[in-house]
């Protein structure tokens, strides 16, 4: 342990060794391959937010952030490359939007004193931030997305789903089967049938999956895709004319990329969210005057509003929040990423810091602690319009199944920490 | 001048047959071996461990026990990537299983379970040749990425199926996992490649290596004068296998530390390290760490000029990228068709020769 203490704390000064301009936000994106059409509006709201708030506002607490943008195509061999080659810059926070670099990043993040912050994807018993010291997961994970869709099943079935089938559609990796577990639960304590159909990356083969849909005719089909995968699923679901409405992705699969193929017969597609979708927001305001029509947009610049959009400008938010915190607690405006670890973990979101930041109503309300890494787990459902070519919110933000999740996440982090000898912290 | 073998007198066979008979090659392997085991590690940092030395290393075991398959005996091989997993998968079965069992023996023990597994998919080369051997090994790749998808058992029952390592140790110096210093895992790497290259090396040259390239260039005739197929065949995929499983064993255990079977260990990789020794040349030990070092260094390298030296948005760069390597794949190919190894082997030749041709 003292040699895991030392290491940690020569990766801290190491890290923060460097140049201390800037706050670091790397940003490990992927505008190429098969999933770059998921990467690409991700990105350009990360690195739009803190453009606004270096325009706007001179930086961080007066500090400019930089973002550093590293191409990583998804692939877990450049996520290292990416991963390596940036965290000398004084990083403070890493977002990888890929469930596979977070596997390999939760190990490398903790022994270099980094922490990471993986919205809504990721490894879920993150949650348990005594085990997981420098992984965070709010404000929600994939069990509570899985939670959430059969809540919201639950509701429009009365509270009964007694004899129903549900269909698992799934991208065939760690990404894709995290759900599972839980569903097995949930399916044993609500009575219904669980089928999972696994689909190979990158996901454009799934007549098979979806000719098995047409003949075991489920009542429900939920979705963890994510890329090419998830148009493709739209328009199988299309061809074999299953309805719309009982078809509910997770928020990977809810982007307008998604459905717009299909056209008219994505209407009433569903997927769950955990944050607002559209551009009816103040902030919006300050993004259009400070950063597009100034011509400071990422990338090509006509991501803006879309739901992925949305979800960059809400992490790069979530990061910039705590930030801040960690300038609060630690008194200093150029933090190390050790104080941002500590701004992570004592973070809060209310509804009237959201509404004061330009973004009421924009996500859950929630608060970090050391014994709870992924926040409050509300997760809302929003449905697709496809005469109007716009998500709206359907379902608002709301409680998931903590009795099932709770112990499943206990059980996951604890043989974590005994695989690697973890004493947890809380 | 310098590279001759003129005034270099050998005394004994065992002189006269040594690997490097020329002084001056002689004389530069061994500074080679030296900078590689006395000066890096003490210079290594993370980045050059994570991003440049360790994937080389790895890659460059792989092309070596790719290219004894095809280069040496001339069974073309697409199941590179899945017998790259069953190391990868039997090092962490093992890493879990005998926690207090030495990382060397573990990564030596996934190559020869990679070896029988390689030996069995290697059974239909003895009815099959060329393409059709090709889609055999084809099917042994989505055949054995499936089997540990599939199968809970092979990645512990953990959720997600991924793969992770835990930490391990060799003498006290700990290998695997985040802990494990950068130069440790370089030398851990570096040592298995020598030892795989000399071995390789060594049996290219001897009575085992000379079946290979009999069998490759004419079976018919091979079997005539006495060569027997079956135990040429199966031996080149049982040490082909060896080595690619150690290589993958490396892969997970020190240079990723997390596998996703289906994105690490899929088609692509097969491809790559049939690609490595194609660009690197077929039939060559030089040539499969030429290959490794091209196609692993090229695309950082590019990447490091393209994107952190110009300031060029990323994607550009991810895409020029891939013309890039591609055009440079195609230029040698027709410039060079018997790869990197070829251009060495021109080069050594006006060497000798050089300052007078004639």
């Amino acid at each position: 342990m003292k040699t895991k203490l030392a290491t940690m704390a020569l990766g801290a000064v190491m890290a923060a060794g460097p140049v201390m301009a800037d706050l670091v936000f790397p940003s490990l994106s992927y505008r190429t391959g098969p999933y770059a059409a998921g990467g690409i509006p991700f990105a350009d709201g990360y690195a739009d937010y803190f453009t606004l708030l270096n325009e706007r506002d001179g930086g961080i607490g007066g500090v400019p952030a930089k973002v550093i943008e590293c191409e990583t195509g998804y692939n877990t061999e450049k996520g290292v490359e990416c991963y390596e080659s940036t965290k000398g810059e004084g990083a403070l926070v890493y977002q990888p939007l890929s469930t596979g670099i977070t596997y390999q990043l939760i190990p490398k993040t903790t022994a270099d004193g980094i922490p990471m912050h993986t919205m809504g994807y990721g490894r879920t018993s993150a949650k348990n931030g005594g085990v997981f010291s420098h992984t965070f997961n709010y404000p929600a994970n994939y069990w509570d997305g899985a939670s959430g869709a059969i809540n919201y099943l639950l509701e429009e079935n009365g509270g009964d789903l007694n004899g129903k089938k549900v269909a698992l559609v799934y991208h065939n990796s760690a990404y894709g089967k995290e759900p599972i577990r839980t569903l097995e639960e949930l399916s044993k304590k609500h009575g219904f049938e669980l089928v999972a159909l696994p689909v190979d990356h990158p996901g454009q083969e799934q007549k098979s999956q979806w000719l098995q849909i047409r003949r075991d005719k489920p009542d429900y089909v939920l979705m963890w895709g994510w890329g090419v995968m998830n148009q493709v699923a739209v328009q199988e679901a299309a061809n074999i004319r299953f309805p719309m409405e009982n078809f509910i992705g997770i928020w990977w699969s809810g982007s307008e990329n998604d459905v717009l193929p299909a056209g008219e017969a994505a209407n009433g597609y569903k997927a769950l969210t955990f944050h607002n979708v559209g551009s009816d927001f103040p902030l919006y305001d300050d993004l259009n005057k400070y950063v597009i029509d100034a011509g400071k947009a990422a990338g090509a610049g006509d991501q803006v509003g879309t739901v992925l959009y949305n979800r960059g400008l809400y992490a790069a938010m979530l990061a910039a929040e705590a930030a801040k915190k960690a300038q609060e607690i630690s008194g200093n405006a150029e933090i190390t990423p050790a104080d941002m670890r500590d701004g992570m973990e004592a973070l809060e979101i209310t509804e009237a810091k959201m509404s004061e930041l330009g973004l009421p109503n924009f996500g859950p309300t929630f608060s970090v602690s050391c014994e709870n890494h992924g926040g409050d787990a509300l997760v809302g459902v929003t449905q697709w319009d496809a005469a109007t070519k716009t998500w709206s919110l359907i379902s608002e933000f709301k409680p998931t199944d903590g009795d099932v999740i709770g112990p499943l996440i206990t059980e996951d982090s604890s043989a974590y920490a005994a695989e690697n000898n973890i004493d947890p912290r809380c | 001048m310098f590279y001759r073998e003129a005034g270099d007198f050998k005394v004994s066979y065992v002189d006269d047959s040594q690997t490097f008979p020329i002084k001056f090659d002689r004389y530069r392997y061994y500074v080679v071996l030296a900078v590689a085991f006395g000066i890096i590690p003490f210079i290594i940092n993370d980045y050059w461990a994570n991003a440049l030395l360790l994937p080389f290393l790895i890659y460059a075991i792989a092309a070596i026990g790719l290219n004894i398959l095809v280069g040496y005996c001339g069974q073309v091989s697409l199941g590179t990537g899945g017998f790259m997993a069953v190391g990868a998968y039997a090092c962490y079965k093992l890493m879990t299983a005998f926690p207090d069992v030495s990382m060397f023996i573990h990564v030596i023990l996934a190559g020869g379970i990679t070896a029988i597994v390689g030996v069995l998919f290697g059974l239909p080369s003895l009815r099959i040749k060329g393409f059709y051997l090709a889609v055999a090994t084809l099917a042994a790749q989505f055949f054995l990425v499936w089997l540990f998808n599939r199968v809970p058992w092979f990645y512990n029952y953990s959720a997600s199926g991924q793969i992770n390592a835990p930490e391990r140790d060799v003498f006290g110096i700990i290998i695997t996992g985040p802990n494990a210093p950068a130069w440790a895992t370089y030398v851990f790497c570096l040592i298995f490649l020598t030892l795989c290259a000399v071995v390789a090396r060594n049996l290219t040259r001897g009575t085992t290596g000379r079946t290979w390239m009999a069998i490759r260039d004419m079976d018919i005739a091979a079997e005539i004068i006495g060569v027997n197929p079956l135990k040429a065949k199966l031996t080149a995929f049982a040490v082909s296998s060896f080595f690619v499983g150690i290589s993958g064993a490396l892969f997970f255990a020190v240079y990723l530390g997390a596998v996703e079977v289906g994105e690490v260990f899929g088609i692509q990789k097969s491809f790559l390290v049939l690609f490595m020794i194609i660009i690197g040349g077929l039939g060559s030990i030089f040539g499969s760490f030429a290959g490794a070092a091209f196609l692993v260094l090229l695309p950082v390298v590019l990447k490091v000029v393209g994107a952190d030296w110009m300031g060029w948005p990323t994607d550009i760069v991810a895409h020029l990228q891939l013309v890039i390597v591609g055009a440079l794949i195609i230029l040698f190919l027709i410039l060079e068709p018997h790869g990197l190894a070829q251009l060495w082997r021109v080069a050594k030749e006006k060497l000798r020769l050089w300052p007078f041709p004639h």
